[in-house]
């Protein structure tokens, strides 16, 4: 199993997500330090790109924010290098395939395995495209994450079968951003994931209250939050760490409790 | 070869929730584009409401005046709408409709892919709505006002730069949000898979014509085909059925803006490089990490960062060779063609033009040379006399 199985293995898992950079590097060194302190079990790290084409209006904020402040693939490779020395439950990169192609992917992704980075989350490379960095990611333990969505269906096996890590479930039609009301039958989703594959599944897109990261969580293994907490970065700017700190407490929490439910998958 | 690549361009990067929408388009693409009924209806269009064939119009006097090359206008000016961009909607609209779709998505640059998708969207009865960049819906006003006026919503984009790039990532967020029912009938021969297969063919017609055309005036092809270059939807139409005649140089002007060696221009394949970008592998402006570059062109329907992979696959193996065109060029010979054609270019075809003007006077007499004008320039006309410093309202 690689190392982001381990964050599944104490049970549910609550995946926290925050584009690095945004509103300085600073700030995101203290916010994931507190993301950690409370519970976090992997990070996902967002190499803020120019047009996130998956993004709603508030990923889409910080990532403008991020580069305007003069962030770059480089600093968040040191970024990443300073924390590995002191935090050791997994970090993924959800970036765009420009970033990591136009880095050189062999030098991108050479450079993830060296900093300890354990995956990459590309939403803009489907499983028909897998290849253009799937060998490359195998080379140096670097999981290449996979996505299914609402709209997948006769596609959801022949991804499982090659998902590495976690598979993430989409949860919702759409960009990201929180949502009042999740209604895709996710469960069926699960199930057939669960037909194809032993990894764990993440679901994310739409997640913001305990009570969403709780039901999210009792049918998968984790509840995955961005928006949210990007909100709180665009609210509180660089007092915002210790805010986050307090949601992913109680987000965390909530992801627990919905441990003691019978799990379908 | 993986399916929908032009030698290493091309592609399919995009969202998973994208995947069977795309898988749908191109299984009933491929149903219907031989598919006698379907072809027999859209020909109908093309000719009875369209207004095709489109003229090719020998341009004497300025075959005369630049002393060179005879130069023939392929005239997608005249088609209904004032553009080549109604060839394709009206294939792509007929497509959704009989794929059951109900509304159709676009997004518009210069405003004239909104217009020709929002009338085919009148005349189908489909709902219609356009994603227009913020910036590009105060220079293209009057395109604004004619899309509504066809029953469409236009919607501003004011993410990024609020130019076309943007109008697209918007239209494609909205078409993740809404596939059911929604066909997104992009502009260009871009995107994912199949989209620059789709679009090329269905504006393939231009360099069909144009062959049965220049021979029953000619009894010859042409020397050179030129076509401005923006996702390159009207060159790769007015290229296509010329690859296989290695006679035929195959010529795309890309806009330059201010020149090349500036930070203000969007000539993808003159300063650009490989990317990843809009759901394909091809080349584009963008920094050294990968950000994509905010472009600049006085043409709003040339002001796109990246190029159709076709014409990227083009460029790699030499078929064809693209050329920048400066604003001032361009304005140039959207001025030259009206005094001396009487024919007012889209700015975008003006690129086109002015690249004629630079070789035909090098050339032979007897040599040809065939100009696509892509769009009319009513549009324009504003802002070229701004650019003039002159303020006029509209």
């Amino acid at each position: 199993m690689s190392k982001i199985g381990e964050a599944f293995r104490k049970g549910k898992a609550f995946i926290p997500f925050l584009t690095c950079g945004d509103p300085d590097i600073e700030t995101t060194k203290r916010a994931v330090r507190e993301m950690v302190k409370n519970g976090a079990d992997l990070i996902e790290l967002g190499i803020p790109f120019s047009d996130p084409m998956a993004e709603g209006p508030v990923i889409q904020g910080a990532n403008a924010r991020a580069l305007s402040n003069g962030i770059t693939t480089d600093i968040i490779f040191d970024m990443v290098s300073e924390l590995r020395k002191e935090i050791s439950i997994p970090f993924v990169f959800m970036t765009y395939a420009n970033v990591v192609f136009s880095y050189g992917s062999e030098r991108f992704i050479r450079r993830c395995g060296e900093v300890g980075i354990d995956g990459m989350i590309l939403p803009d490379v489907p499983y028909e495209e897998r290849d253009e960095f799937s060998d490359i990611c195998d080379k140096y333990d670097v999981d290449l994450i996979s996505m299914v969505a609402p709209t997948s269906e006769n596609r959801i096996a022949m991804i499982a079968k090659e998902a590495k890590g976690f598979l993430y479930v989409v949860s919702s039609l759409g960009v990201t951003g929180t949502r009042s009301e999740i209604t895709t039958d996710l469960a069926s989703i699960v199930s057939i994931v669960r037909e194809n594959t032993d990894i764990p599944c993440a679901i994310g897109f739409g997640i913001s209250t305990p009570e969403q990261a709780k039901k999210m969580s009792a049918i998968s293994d984790g509840a995955i939050v961005g928006s949210a907490i990007v909100r709180l970065l665009e609210q509180y700017k660089t007092e915002a760490p210790e805010h986050i700190g307090e949601y992913v407490k109680k987000m965390k929490d909530a992801v627990m409790s919905g441990s003691s439910q019978p799990a379908s998958c | 070869m993986k399916k929908g690549r032009f030698g290493a361009h091309g592609g399919q990067f995009i969202p998973e929730t994208l995947m069977n929408a795309v898988e749908e388009l191109e299984k009933a693409y491929e149903h219907y584009k031989d598919d006698p009924g379907f072809n027999s209806e859209l020909t109908e269009l093309l000719n009875e409401y369209a207004g095709r064939p489109s003229r090719l119009y020998f341009a004497e006097k300025m075959t005369k005046d630049l002393g060179g090359a005879k130069i023939y206008l392929k005239r997608e000016d005249l088609n209904h709408t004032g553009s080549h961009k109604i060839n394709n909607v009206l294939g792509q609209a007929l497509l959704a409709k009989k794929m059951g779709k109900k509304r159709l998505i676009a997004e518009t640059g210069a405003g004239q892919h909104g217009v020709a998708t929002a009338t085919a969207a009148a005349l189908m009865g489909m709902e219609c709505v356009v994603f227009m960049g913020e910036e590009d819906t105060v220079r293209q006003a009057l395109n604004v006002y004619r899309m509504r006026l066809l029953g469409a919503t236009v919607i501003p984009v004011k993410s990024g730069t609020g130019t076309l790039k943007d109008a697209v990532s918007e239209a494609m967020r909205e078409w993740t949000s809404r596939i059911e029912d929604t066909h997104y009938c992009l502009g260009s021969v871009m995107g994912p898979h199949p989209f620059p297969t789709i679009v090329r063919d269905f504006q393939a017609v231009i360099s069909r014509e144009i062959k049965s055309q220049l021979m029953e005036k000619e009894g010859k092809l042409p020397d050179a085909v030129i076509a401005c270059v923006g996702g390159g939807s009207n060159a790769m139409g007015s290229f296509y059925h010329f690859i296989d005649e290695k006679n035929v140089a195959l010529i795309g002007c890309e806009a330059a803006g201010r020149g090349i060696e500036t930070f203000e221009t969007a000539a993808t394949i003159n300063t650009g490089r490989a990317g990843i970008f809009h759901g394909m592998k091809s080349y584009f402006c963008q920094d050294e990490y990968g950000q994509i570059a905010p472009v600049y062109s006085i043409s709003a329907g040339l002001d796109y960062p990246g190029i159709g992979p076709e014409h990227a696959y083009l460029h790699d193996t030499g078929r064809a060779k693209y050329v920048p065109v400066t604003d001032e060029e361009a304005v140039l010979a959207f001025e030259y063609l009206s005094r001396t054609e009487g024919i007012i270019p889209a700015v975008e075809s003006a690129h086109a033009i002015s690249y004629a003007m630079k070789i035909a006077p090098d050339m032979k007499k007897e040599e040809i040379i065939v100009v696509t004008i892509s769009g009319r320039g009513d549009k324009d006309c504003a802002a070229i006399a701004r650019y003039r410093g002159e303020d006029i309202h509209e």
